[in-house]
């Protein structure tokens, strides 16, 4: 039978608002037909009288008192649901509803966390370009997640980012650790000494787990997305990214990965490599290379491998540090000149050149049009073989008679172009017996005659030989030393060390890439990793597990998605 | 054309108003257009046939008081004929709450902006329950309505005029202070604006008995100040009216039945969509079924920075929407999205005293896709029942796309 019970509690008050959630609370409870929760005032007696609930005994409460009235199918349930008030007053008070604001646009999504320098992005593809675009106005760094932007989309922000000195990972970049701190899919792995690179988001995740299981940890890991080393995006995150880990002190060692490279841009990226001052292990999947090392490239096939040898080269690193010192060079000073007696190991230079320097002219040349037209005059870089037959008609093979080559060295220590005059000095019987007592003095008068004019002359001998050879090694040495040349008994080493000299000379002649590109603030990167998430609310979560400061928007594309109103308000914020 | 220039000015007007309350007059007498056939309602124009219930109710009740009509029949006659026409409030300097009706012999709060010299006008409120603004017009209802008229009326105008004016800018800055928001909660306000007039009520009469009796009237209605607030809120939006290029939408307005918006640089065009159901919590006995669609041009607080605008500053009435708190907050942080200016005198404690949200920037809405948050009282959908509940609304986007499409028509963007 429906009844109905009452309760007043005097001198307590609570606002109209709380008391009709109340009142509704007590409405859900079991067995309840209906409820009131109201102040005992006349007004408030007149709505209960209304809904058939005022009973004598709520009409003689004052404005004071709390009414509760609860009308129930039986008594028991009306008395029971009487019973839940103080809970159900006290159970809204500690309630959920502590949800941070999440804003609508990025402008304030920057405003609420000024700090954060990045921005996630895993909006639908066709607005993630708009979205990262935006982010770029604003000065934040970009992990791309979403897939299906434009290869158009692409090119563009990672240029615009390149010019602004941001960085845009992706698109489609599934993974990156950015100062410990994972973003996308990432693994927990710790800080250490190994910086990746890497256009592949499971390679780079394969790399950083085994560097971790192997002990290492890394300082970042970049995502570059997996068209960066495309022909048409020129791994320009790639070479920010690369540029990025060359510059940080904490990264020892670097590893770049990648999916099938385009040759071309995996060949110009493993030239810039070479100037990172620091070993490099590279695994670009299918890119095939004829040596497992070049300087300090280490070309690795697998990802384990290439997890292994950074571990291996941490250690070793610093060894790679040292800058080829080209201060006393004077401007204009930027040539080779290889004035060889053997022709495999001219053969040979000019192979191992052939990856610092872009064109090497020779009378024996690897690619016939480079042939100089003239093999008594020299062109830019130039390597000849003294021991070809046109030098040798009529007169002795070079190795035994130095005449020709003295003649040459002289001609070429006096042009203010040459930097770098490369020779090769053979050994053994049949050959020269004391060729040192011939250079030596050519040698000393040429670096004498380009101090005189101002200039540096960098004169680089391999002696080939051995102790037991009857022109005596360590004496050809050491004159060939105190005449000022620098010696090797490698040629692999010798034309390495040149191409490395005169790569360096190359590049601060011509400090302006082809691609506009401003550096990438490192110390900004240091900071504590803050983001703004666009898209999938699991990174949101994922970076606040990691500890990281971050603010969800509450996205929706522009105007809803409709292209002629989101046109109307970009045409008004260009007029604005 | 320069629309961030044309928005700080129509803001900065809108700020600077600073509208004071100077008297009370017949609505005949003081408003602007005001004639004898005449009733003002809520929101854009509407017609009897579209009206909602409780606009017909309060038409019905308005009539009843002129003593030209007897019943709902009569009343419809009297404006399906033409004999009696409707016209919106917004087109006579004047607002009203809910159906907003007021006849040519009703009591109005006489505004003028001190700054601007611009005037508004708003009726007089009843009180909770069953009042004729939410279309309720029992004989009791009509009975009340008379002891306004004739008893408090002239002696609040005489105390208002002996007060030397009321100054609801500073007014609502304060009560902002005292957990108001101006629209849906208006305790505080109601308060200070009884304190302000009672030694005046006392000397403006020479009946204890009817003094006593005015006071208590205003000082029991929590809602005593919405009238004045929204007229005050009327004048500084109207300072802001046809700024050339700009985008601030400084008029909201529901009639009941359409939901209407105006821009500032669009002049007196109305963009109108189909009024939503408010949500919230309702009273004893009535659920969401019995609820009316949005009526009513307090909007007019959420136009001028105020009411949901400024929910962060009055966290008890959040639980309107089954809210915390944080949620109340959350609620301000939102409208900072889609606003323009943050107000210069209107601030929010628990926000550090940040500024209001102030000047819907229709640019925003659009792009955003959020429409203004609108807290609200709710009204039953039959006419003489009256208030049932109160929460919260938010109009629909297609009326603010519309009007971003003729803003760009109109100044060829």
């Amino acid at each position: 039978m429906p009844t109905t019970k009452v309760e007043i509690r005097s001198g307590a008050y609570y606002d109209s608002v709380i008391l009709m959630q109340l009142q509704r609370s007590l409405a859900e409870q079991p067995g309840v037909i209906d409820a009131g929760v109201v102040m005992g005032t006349e007004a408030n007696k007149d709505v209960l009288s209304q809904s058939g609930l005022l009973e004598p005994e709520a009409e003689g409460a004052n404005p004071d008192d709390l009414v509760i009235v609860v009308k129930g199918d039986a008594e028991a349930s009306a008395q029971a649901a009487l019973d839940k008030v103080d809970e159900l007053v006290s159970s809204r008070r500690s309630s959920g509803g502590d949800e941070d604001y999440r804003p609508h646009s990025m402008e304030t999504a920057a405003k609420m966390l000024p700090d954060a320098h990045w921005v996630l992005v895993s909006a639908p593809g066709r607005y993630a370009a708009g979205v990262s675009r935006q982010a770029l106005g604003l000065d934040r760094h970009v992990f791309l997640y979403s897939d299906n932007v434009s290869l158009e989309d692409e090119i563009s922000l990672k240029k615009e980012a390149a010019t602004k000195g941001l960085l845009v990972m992706g698109p489609d970049c599934g993974t990156a650790i950015v100062n410990g701190i994972g973003l996308g899919f990432a693994n927990k792995v710790r800080k250490g000494p190994i910086g990746l690179v890497a256009a592949s988001g499971t390679g780079l995740q394969q790399v950083s787990v085994r560097i971790h299981q192997m002990g290492g940890g890394l300082t970042h890991a970049l995502g570059t997305g997996g068209r960066d080393l495309s022909e048409a995006v020129n791994a320009i995150t790639a070479r920010q990214g690369l540029d990025l880990l060359s510059r940080d002190p904490e990264t020892k060692v670097i590893v770049l990965i990648s999916k099938p490279p385009a040759p071309k841009v995996a060949g110009e990226l493993v030239k810039a490599a070479r100037s990172a001052g620091k070993p490099v292990v590279v695994n670009f999947i299918g890119y095939a290379t004829a040596s497992r090392r070049v300087d300090n490239i280490f070309f690795a096939t697998t990802f384990d491998e290439a997890a292994e040898l950074a571990m291996e080269l941490v250690d070793v690193a610093e060894e790679f540090a040292a800058e080829p010192d080209i201060s006393k060079f004077a401007r204009g000073q930027r040539y080779l000149r290889g004035l060889f007696s053997g022709g495999t190991l001219q053969y040979e230079a000019l192979l191992i050149l052939e990856s610092y320097l872009p064109v090497v002219y020779s009378n024996a040349p690897l690619d016939k049009k480079y042939r100089l037209e003239d093999s008594l005059v020299s062109v830019e870089h130039t390597v000849i073989d003294l021991g070809e037959d046109e030098f040798t008609v009529g007169r002795l093979h070079p190795m035994m008679d130095n005449d020709l080559r003295l003649r040459r060295f002289e001609k070429e220590a006096a042009d203010p172009e040459v930097a770098v005059i490369l020779l090769d000095v053979v050994l053994g019987y049949g050959a020269h017996l004391d060729p040192a007592s011939e250079l030596a003095p050519a040698i000393a008068e040429g670096i004498k005659g380009a101090k005189d004019a101002g200039r540096h002359l960098e004169v680089v001998a391999v002696v080939s030989g051995t102790d037991e050879d009857p022109q005596g090694m360590a004496a050809q040495i050491e004159l060939l030393v105190e005449a000022g040349a620098k010696v090797e008994t490698s040629n692999d080493a010798a034309a390495r060390y040149v191409g490395r000299l005169l790569q360096a000379i190359e590049r601060s002649a011509e400090p302006a890439e082809k691609i506009e590109m401003a550096q990438v603030d490192l110390e900004r990167l240091k900071k504590p990793l803050a983001g703004i998430n666009v898209g999938l609310e699991s990174f949101t979560e994922s970076l606040s597990d990691q500890g990281s400061q971050v603010v969800h928007m509450n996205w929706k594309p522009v105007a809803g998605g409709n292209a002629k109103l989101a046109g109307i308000i970009e045409r008004m914020k260009s007029k604005a | 054309m320069d629309i961030e220039k044309a928005n700080a000015e129509a803001t900065d007007r809108m700020m600077e108003a600073r509208p004071v309350v100077v008297g009370m007059g017949k609505a005949l007498e003081v408003v602007p257009g005001m004639r004898e056939n005449l009733l003002m309602h809520a929101g854009p124009p509407i017609t009897w046939e579209r009206a909602s219930g409780p606009m017909k109710g309060a038409i019905t009740g308005a009539l009843i008081y002129e003593g030209k009509a007897k019943d709902m029949e009569e009343a419809q006659k009297l404006v399906e004929s033409g004999e009696i026409e409707l016209e919106p409030c917004h087109h006579h300097q004047s607002v009203g709450p809910m159906a907003g009706v007021t006849s040519s012999n009703m009591s109005v709060y006489i505004l003028e902006n001190k700054t601007h010299g611009n005037m508004s006008y708003s009726n007089l409120n009843e009180g909770y329950g069953k009042v004729l603004r939410y279309g309720a017009y029992s004989e009791e209802v009509i009975e009340r309505f008379g002891w306004m008229e004739n008893v408090m009326a002239p002696v609040l105008g005489k105390a208002i005029e002996l007060s030397g004016g009321i100054d609801v800018r500073a007014m609502l800055a304060e009560a902002l202070h005292m957990g108001d928001e101006g629209h849906n909660r208006n305790k505080a306000g109601s308060v200070l604006f009884t304190k302000a007039l009672a030694p005046y009520i006392v000397k403006a009469t020479d009946d204890a008995d009817v003094a006593s009796e005015i006071i208590r009237f205003l000082g029991d209605n929590a809602l005593t100040i919405l009238n004045p607030v929204m007229a005050a809120c009327k004048a500084m939006v109207d300072a802001a009216h046809g700024i050339e290029g700009s985008t601030i939408v400084h008029v909201m307005a529901r009639n009941g039945t359409d939901f209407g918006i105006r821009v500032s640089g669009l002049g007196d065009r109305w963009f109108t969509s189909p009024v939503g159901t408010p949500k919230g919590l309702y009273f004893p006995g009535f659920t969401e079924e019995d609820s009316s669609g949005d009526i009513g041009d307090s909007t007019i607080t959420e136009s001028a920075g105020i009411g949901g605008f400024a929910m962060a500053a009055a966290p008890a009435i959040v639980t309107f929407v089954s809210g915390t708190p944080k949620d109340a907050i959350n609620a301000t942080l939102e409208m900072y999205e889609i606003c323009y200016a943050e107000h210069k005198y209107f601030t929010i404690p628990p926000l550090d005293f940040r500024g209001t949200p102030t000047g819907i920037d229709l640019r925003k809405v659009v792009e955003l896709g959020v429409t203004p948050r609108v807290n609200t009282g709710i009204a039953h959908k039959d006419p003489g029942v009256g208030q049932v509940g109160a929460g919260l609304v938010r109009p629909e986007l297609s009326m603010f796309e519309e009007a971003l499409v003729a803003f760009a028509e109109e100044y060829g963007v």
